[in-house]
């Protein structure tokens, strides 16, 4: 495992004082309160487009900068922090990566550019129930003519209303649980059947439920191999799950310095209240987990930047402790601060929300010891 | 020459150098010193290897050449250490040396004067000197500025009264370094100094101390006037509490490593032990559902621990620094020691409680001393709470109280 280099310390601080300067945590507020249906300011996304950090993960050839998963980990770290809603991640990053794997030539050159700068919004249709779990997938593509028609719903798809298209996954033989038998279809969001419906969630971000029913695709609709989608379409997920985690990391991160500063400054019993050892105590234990789920997300984004052996053991890994710190780390943020963090009008009740919703993003904690345990071979 | 050039013809001639001075005969076989053991059928193979590994000064690779050491740089000596564990070759000296090599000799090279320096390093370098070492005493431990052994300035010598304990292998050593009370009319921590001692002298008994795992290292160590020379202080007088501290740094980062190596399950993987005990459904999964998942937790937390000892050592980019950050990885390291020794013993059941006989495997055997001996893990080097203040306070900048260490 390797330190950041140069470049990407650089870039580190472009994007904390962008994100600090553009797309503070104020800014999510008013986007919350002012009940932006998209879920994310339009205005910020442009302004993240001009930042050309919608093309981080595309290939020069396809109008992006292709700079590889560990650098953008640490623009999404730095967005994480200051809970910036966009769509980079859905659309730049797995959207992206969605296409780059699994699209043809066609595909590529129709949608990489447009994700690369940020002009077309392309999103992952995966999960049916409320829990992830792909290989339950059921939405029904069958053959028709040289083409298919797709019939089911996706629930919980990130950025469903404003996205453009969608990668969606689907079933064309076989059956829940099977990995057999899954299909990537490219389905264009004005496609005929298909209609959104937004889903209110207490991070206010932009899900939706995404019904398709009896929309008919071309065969150049597929991604890959028919009924043979489920390898790629892990990759696609690992590569997702180690940069959301990045995110999770920022977001975790920032409550950890917001608490941090309140145990320096909360004056209670005639001193502050970081001087109490058993405040103290959890801080350097939460530090120290800090520090552990951040070596698990750089070394699953540098091993796939390696393309290594073990990329879906680091991938898991990584959104287990990232997830395991978040969580723990988003209840203290409350905790320590005590009433002032139970008020709106305090930011810590932002960061909690957030943090569950992306554990729950392809695949919580415990999905993914599971998923560890299973690939340890036990 | 490029610096990647110069590496690689450094790497040829540790390789040749090896191919000459490395018996095969040992080869792979340094995990059996650990505890003091020898090679007790291969006495000669490994007395030649200690010479020859002594004399190139290559068991202390990166310590200055004019005093025994191997003058290379961390880069040529991280390079040194992937070509020796390449061809099975380990470096008995580091047990030999007692804490010679991982405490005394770099606080010696960063606080001692040009005359200790000369009459201690090349020694050590060699392997030919044990060092014991005194901090704790019965009544100072997790407080141990509070210590009350004492050194009497009688003009061409040090006298020195009191007690230690936790003195591991003061029953064999040759030198013991000191952290005792030249100054009571200081506050605490402003009257200690580091003294070095011959431990060949009447003035010093040893005690070995029996623990919950049975025989130990450790000794209690009773200084009954016994004497240091005068210029054996280390660093200034009444500076002892600095140069004190400064070595435990260079003791925690030697605890840095999660101890997996040694006793049970190190052979097999933890999962494979666990298969074995507990068995597995129809789906290859463990079969106690609960395990599997506790198991599949810790050994998240311990690559976790792995990969940041890992990125640790690069953004220090070849510049070992030892510093506070130690302190977190320790605390992590114990935790998942004594977490991992937990497990083999509960998926063992009561085969993982055998204390003798031979109705145990030797594996079962080890496990249990091993889970009884870890539990030193977290309270040797700076207890996990001592730690928790050093990372609070030092790191992470919050106030003292009355928390101190």
């Amino acid at each position: 495992m390797a330190a950041l280099t140069e470049e990407q310390e650089l870039l580190k601080e472009q994007a904390k004082s962008w994100a600090n300067e553009e797309a503070p945590v104020s800014s999510f507020r008013a986007m919350r309160d002012a009940k932006v249906e998209a879920g994310f300011d339009r205005g910020t996304w442009k302004s993240i487009r001009e930042m050309g950090w919608a093309g981080i993960l595309v290939a020069e050839e396809h109008g992006g900068v292709a700079m590889g998963h560990l650098t953008a980990g640490v623009v999404l770290e730095e967005l994480g922090r200051q809970l910036t809603a966009s769509p980079l991640f859905a659309s730049a990053v797995v959207g992206a990566t969605a296409v780059e794997l699994a699209g043809s030539d066609a595909q590529k050159s129709a949608w990489l550019p447009r994700i690369a700068d940020g002009s077309a919004i392309l999103t992952l249709a995966i999960d049916e129930g409320p829990r992830h779990a792909p290989l339950q997938t059921a939405l029904a593509a069958e053959a028709k003519g040289d083409g298919f028609v797709l019939n089911g719903n996706k629930v919980h798809v990130l950025e469903g209303l404003a996205a453009d298209a969608f990668v969606v996954v689907a079933r064309t033989r076989g059956s829940k649980g099977e990995a057999a038998g899954l299909t990537l279809f490219l389905v264009d969001g004005d496609a005929n059947g298909v209609s959104r419906t937004r889903l209110s969630l207490a991070d206010s971000r932009g899900y939706a439920i995404v019904e398709l029913a009896g929309v008919e695709v071309g065969a150049d609709a597929v991604m890959g191999e028919v009924g043979g989608a489920a390898d790629v379409l892990d990759r696609i997920l690992d590569i997702a799950r180690a940069t959301l985690s990045a995110e999770m990391l920022g977001v975790a991160a920032q409550s950890f310095d917001m608490t941090l500063d309140y145990l320096k400054n909360r004056v209670q019993f005639g001193q502050v209240i970081g001087s109490f050892q058993a405040l103290g105590h959890r801080a350097a234990g939460l530090f120290t987990e800090m520090e552990m789920a951040r070596s698990c997300v750089e070394g699953a984004l540098q091993a796939i930047d390696d393309d290594a052996d073990d990329v879906a053991l680091l991938c898991s890994l990584a959104k287990a402790k990232a997830g395991d710190f978040l969580h723990h780390m988003s209840n203290e943020l409350i905790q320590i601060h005590g009433g002032i963090g139970m008020t709106d009008e305090f930011d810590a009740g932002l960061f909690l929300k957030r943090a569950r919703a992306v554990e729950a993003t392809f695949g919580n904690q415990s999905f993914h010891r599971d998923r560890y345990a299973t690939l340890q071979g036990f | 020459m490029s610096d990647e050039a110069n590496l690689e013809a450094f790497r040829e001639t540790a390789r040749a150098w090896l191919a000459d001075n490395f018996p095969k005969s040992i080869a792979g076989r340094g995990a059996e010193l650990v505890g003091g053991e020898t090679l007790r059928d291969m006495p000669d193979d490994l007395a030649l290897w200690c010479k020859n590994l002594g004399e190139k000064g290559w068991a202390t690779p990166t310590w200055p050449a004019e005093y025994g050491g191997g003058g290379l740089s961390q880069l040529e000596a991280q390079a040194l250490e992937k070509e020796m564990r390449k061809v099975g070759a380990f470096n008995p000296l580091v047990v030999k040396a007692g804490m010679g090599i991982t405490m005394v000799g770099p606080t010696i090279l960063e606080y001692g004067t040009e005359k200790q320096k000369q009459k201690h390093i090349p020694p050590i370098c060699r392997g030919e000197v044990f060092w014991a070492l005194g901090y704790s005493e019965p009544n100072a431990g997790s407080d141990l500025a509070s210590l009350q052994c004492k050194a009497e300035d009688k003009g061409d010598h040090w006298l020195v009264n009191g007690q230690k304990t936790w003195t591991s292998g003061a029953d064999v050593a040759q030198w013991i370094g000191c952290l005792v009370r030249t100054d009571f009319d200081k506050p605490k921590r402003d009257g200690i100094s580091f003294v070095i001692l011959d431990m060949d002298q009447p003035g010093i008994e040893t005690r070995p101390i029996e623990l919950i795992a049975g025989a130990s290292p450790f000794c209690e160590t009773f200084f009954n006037d016994a004497k240091a020379d005068k210029d054996e202080i280390l660093g200034d007088l009444n500076a002892g509490w600095t140069v004190g501290k400064r070595l435990l740094q260079h003791e925690r980062n030697s605890q840095t490593q999660a101890r997996s190596a040694g006793g049970a399950g190190a052979k097999r993987s933890l999962q494979d032990l666990a298969k074995d005990y507990v068995g597995t459904d129809v789906n290859g999964k463990l079969a106690d559902a609960e395990l599997r998942s506790r198991l599949a937790d810790h050994m998240m937390k311990a690559q976790a621990q792995r990969l940041t000892i890992q990125r640790v050592t690069a953004e220090a980019r070849g510049n070992a620094k030892v510093s506070a950050a130690v302190s977190i990885l320790k605390n992590a390291a114990s935790a998942v020691a004594q977490e991992r020794a937990e497990l083999v013993v509960e998926m063992m059941g009561h085969q993982g409680l055998g204390w003798t006989g031979d109705e145990f495997e030797d594996h079962e055997l080890a496990a249990v001393r091993d889970w009884l001996s870890g539990k030193a893990i977290s309270i040797y080097g700076g207890s996990f709470e001592v730690q928790n203040n050093i990372i609070s306070k030092n790191i992470l900048g919050l106030p003292e109280t009355t928390q101190r260490g």
